[in-house]
Parts: structure tokens; sequence; C-alpha cells
């Protein structure tokens, strides 16, 4: 294992500086700056224009997320979880749901589990467009980003098409899904499909071999995989290190053991290896996209939330005339669902990495605790370590490859 | 690797350290005593047939009411074996410290910071046990049940001058 691997915080940085330390200068990098990806404030310790330490300055976005949840019912819940991580807000609610419905110990029909694949993974094509977009904008390349945006705009418009919402979408139910899957999809998405495996290859044509995008990006910020492992990273930023570590082939959810998928796997663990995982991860996931795609064609119609009245209301054209009906619908509106007594840990691939729910229920139709591990919150502390040595124009560069997202990094 | 492998194995090591261990919803957890948590920890993730040498989670939850009334919650996943074990330390009200775990995973650092922060728990041989989401000069910890969820009232035509007269505006 690593040994000596540090988090320096703010205050680590700026109080011997104001002691007056005079070698070396302080410098206030955010929390207002475009390409800190949010409201990160770093404190950087300079020497001439080289980092001799990092320290990220995080809470700008707190909302107290995990504090309003423990006071709204289990499908109130829901909603929140799209606020933390905004760029892949169906990746929470699936967190979210899998931790509730691990709990409820509930049966999910075959066509929730492939719409919910199928939509997690347009997510994940859709959030690392944007990380591709920011990321080359970041390195002065503007062109990507109008490209990248261009494409993510259709996995909206299939977002919209589905759940009416292009961002908060908050599809996934506890049981299934809100509502049906609307007739067009598949066609829109098939259509997406066609056009995305050439779209990312013109996207590698500008960058891949592109000799200013390497000199920026080979062999900088590389960290080894004990060290990754030690700091806890996932995601594409551990892959990247050689660590074939991916939730989705090691602890298999919503029936990701049945589909066929490679896990890209870096070597050297710098930017340039995590932008060649997270391309590739792309292609993983069109291909996982098209089986999920035939498969829902296969299916044909069918229910989409599971059976139980108990968890999920009862169709509409039913509570008109059975009594039952009424009561479930009545009962689950006016006080929720009832989750038994016990605590849960459960986590997924999100396309920034290890997203896990820890729920404590007391029973009740509200959580005792909602826990989220959040990957950004968790791998951004790796950035000082990564960033020591380099250059400021590299710690810019270094955020936009590690991808935080900072309504997780807060919640 | 399955549960009762694993509870057995530290059973037989760390005899005096566990309280108690079990299974929920198919995932394994063991209450561990405070004292003997570094030394459980670094066996989990050093024994050559365990090897859980990823911290994946670390949170603190409160029971209010119950004895002892926090708990720290570390989740830890085992690559090698593709298995997670929860471990489980109480925390009294009356000395709520746990020592850390910065020194066995760099990755500690920042959860334990937001556990002290949210329900104020020290970790005993944390680097900078500072606050980490909420500002310095924050009072309280919010994530703990005797806390209320704060609400900021509207002030509305109708009511303008009751809420404006107990609100403290910022002074140029």
């Amino acid at each position: 294992m690593a040994q000596n691997l540090t988090v320096p915080s703010p205050r680590d940085i700026t109080e011997p500086a104001l002691k007056g330390r005079t070698e070396t200068m302080v410098l206030n990098m955010g929390p207002h700056h475009p390409s800190t990806h949010g409201v990160l404030r770093l404190v950087v310790e300079l020497d001439g224009e080289t980092v001799i330490n990092v320290a990220p300055d995080i809470g700008f976005l707190h909302t107290g997320i995990e504090k309003q949840m423990e006071s709204k019912s289990y499908q109130k819940v829901l909603t929140y979880t799209d606020r933390m991580d905004y760029l892949a807000p169906l990746s929470n609610n699936l967190s979210y749901v899998l931790a509730v419905e691990k709990l409820l110990q509930c049966e999910i029909p075959e066509r929730a589990q492939v719409a919910r694949v199928l939509l997690v993974e347009l997510t994940r094509i859709g959030s690392h467009l944007v990380w591709l977009g920011t990321h080359a904008l970041d390195l002065a390349a503007m062109s990507v980003f109008l490209y990248a945006f261009r494409e993510r705009e259709q996995i909206l418009d299939i977002f919209e098409l589905v759940s009416g919402a292009r961002m908060m979408t908050s599809y996934f139910r506890i049981g299934g899904l809100a509502y049906d899957l609307p007739a067009d999809l598949l066609p829109t998405v098939r259509q997406f499909l066609d056009l995305i495996p050439a779209r990312i290859d013109e996207y590698e044509d500008l960058l891949t071999s592109n000799p200013l995008w390497m000199e920026r990006t080979i062999g900088v910020g590389a960290v080894t995989a004990d060290e990754a492992i030690a700091y806890g990273l996932s995601g594409a930023n551990l892959r990247a290190a050689g660590v074939d570590y991916d939730m989705r082939k090691l602890q298999p959810y919503s029936g990701y053991e049945t589909y066929n998928f490679d896990v890209p796997v870096g070597k050297n663990g710098d930017i340039y290896d995590r932008y060649l995982v997270r391309i590739a991860e792309m292609h993983q996931s069109v291909r996982l996209v098209w089986q999920a795609v035939e498969r829902l064609e296969s299916l044909g119609p069918g229910p989409y939330v599971t059976a139980d009245r108990k968890i999920a209301p009862p169709p509409k054209r039913e509570i008109t005339h059975s009594m039952e009906a009424l009561i479930h619908h009545f009962k689950l509106w006016t006080e929720g669902i009832r989750v038994p007594r016990g605590d849960v840990y459960s986590s997924i691939e999100s396309p920034r990495g290890i997203l896990g729910t820890y729920l404590v229920s007391d029973g009740s139709a509200k959580p005792y605790r909602v826990h989220f591990r959040a990957p950004s919150f968790v791998n951004l502390q790796a950035l000082p370590h990564m960033a020591k040595g380099f250059l400021v124009a590299d710690l810019v560069a270094l955020i936009a490859s590690m991808d935080p997202v900072l309504g997780e990094v807060d919640r | 690797m399955d549960n009762p492998t694993v509870i057995n194995r530290l059973r037989e090591t760390h005899p005096e350290a566990i309280i108690s261990a079990g299974e929920a919803q198919g995932d394994g957890f063991l209450v561990v005593r405070r004292e003997a948590l570094v030394s459980v920890a670094q066996f989990l993730r050093d024994d050559p047939a365990l090897r859980y040498i990823f911290l994946e989670n670390l949170c603190g939850v409160d029971y209010l009411g119950r004895e002892p009334r926090f708990e720290v919650v570390y989740h830890l996943f085992s690559f090698a074996n593709c298995h997670r074990v929860c471990l489980k330390v109480g925390v009294p009200e009356g000395d709520p410290t746990v020592p850390s775990l910065t020194g066995l995973w760099a990755t500690a650092n920042w959860p334990e910071r937001e556990t002290y922060d949210m329900f104020g728990i020290t970790f005993t041989g944390h680097p900078s046990l500072q606050r980490i989401l909420l500002p310095d000069d924050w009072e309280g910890h919010p994530l703990r049940k005797d806390v209320p969820l704060g609400a900021e009232e509207v002030a509305f035509s109708i009511n303008r001058e009751n809420v404006y007269a107990h609100k403290v505006f910022a002074r140029e």
C-alpha cells in the first residue's frame, strides 16, 4: 500500500503564509473561476509558476441535502438525488432506488431493468461529452466543446421524450419507472446510436494524436495504482491507473451481468490515459445501449413497475372500480412507502465513479438517515497529490481531467 | 468469499474486538470496539486472504435516544475477493471520539472531516480535523437529530412587516 499520502487543508497553506514566509506565493483560485467547473476554491502555493502545494476548499454549494432528506418521504427524496450530480441525474436516481429496493426486497420487472440500463448508459455518454467538451475548452480547444454539446443535446432530447424533463429527470421510481416508455423512444435512440460512434471518432481525430493535446496531457498528474486505491479514487480516474475495477462487473446490479461489455483500463494514470479510458467507455456504453434497445424490442409492452401495491400505486383506471386500489393509492400518497427497519449500502458505477447510498430506515415512511458516497467528493482529495510539481496551467487541466461535479462534492 | 468466513476469521484473530456480528440484506457487518478499530481495519487490509484494500464509504449516524448515541460506519471492499464488509463503531455522546483511519487510507481524510462537521465526532490522530462543508464559524453540527431543520421565512405583502421585523440584514 502507498504510504505517507496527505490531503492538505487550506489552513495548512494560508497559516504559514500569514506568518510571513516569503519564499513562496499563495494564490487564491476560484471559487468563481471558469476552470474550476463550478464553485471550487483552490489555495495554491506557488514557486514561480510551479505548484508546491494545493488545498481544495469546498462547501460553497452545500445545501444540506442529506438533512433535508430525513424530513421527506421516500418518494420525495428521489427528486433531491437529481440535484447532486446534475450531469448524471439518472445515475443518482438509480443508486438511491437500488438501496431502497434492497431494503424492501422487491422484484423489478424486466422491462424496467432494461430501460434503466439504457437510460443510465445514455447518461454516461452525455456526462462524458460534457467532460470532454469542457476539458478541451480548458486546454483551449474550443471546437470540441461545440461538437460535444451538439451530441449531448440529442441525449437530452431523449430524456425529455422519456420523462418530460431534460436535466432533472427523476424518472426512476422505487419498484420500477415513473411511467411507461414512450412508443417513439426506440427509433429515436436507434437514430442516435447510428450517429454517435462516428462522432466519437471525430473527437478522437481532433485530439488523440494532436501534438498540442499530447504535450499538455501525457505524463501530467500521474498516480500509481496503489496511490489511486489509497486515495479511494474510482471511475475513470482509478481505471486510468491500471486498476480493472468497475462496479458493473464486480457487483452487478440491474442485470449488468447479462450484457456484453468491456472495462477499458489505462496504464499510466495520467491525464491522457483518463482521456483514453473515458473515450473508450463511451464506445462501451454505445454497445450496452444497443443491447438494451434490442432487448426492449424483443420484450414488447409489459409492466414497467412492480405489482406490489404497497410500493407502487395502482393504475388510475383500477381506482375507478376497485376499493382496494383506491385504499392503496390513498395510503401511498398520504403516508408513503413503509420501509422495513434496517440499514443498507448499495453502490453503482456512475459516470464519475462509485456512487454509494447508505440508508438507515426506522420502519417509518421517511428515511432515518441517507448518506451518499459521492465519487467527486472522494476523488477531489487526490488533486493536491497529482498537482505537486506541475505548472498552474497543468492544474487547470488536472481539475478537468478528474471530472468533478461540485453539486455532488458539496451535496 | 462469503460473510461467515470473514466474520469467523476476525472472531478467531480479534476475539475481544468484536461486540457483535451478523448479516443484513446479504451484507456482513461487524460491530467493533472503538479501541480496536484501527487494528481490525489494518488486519482486514493487510491479511493476504482478505485484502480489503479499498475504503469505500465512511459516514456517521445519530441514533438519538440509544446508547451509544452515534455510530460511525465504514465499508471496505476487497477487489481480490469481490466482497464488501461493513464495520460499525459505537460512539457515546459523552466522549464522541473515534481513532482516525487516515494513517491507513489517505481517502479517510475528507469523509472524517465531513463526519466531524455534521455530527461533532472527533477523529483522534486526524492531521487537520476542521470543518469542511460548513463555514468555520458555524455553530452546532446539523446532521444531529436534535438540530431542527431550519427554514427561511418568505416575505409576502401580507406578512412583510412581521417577517422583516425579526430578520437580520447585512449592514453596509
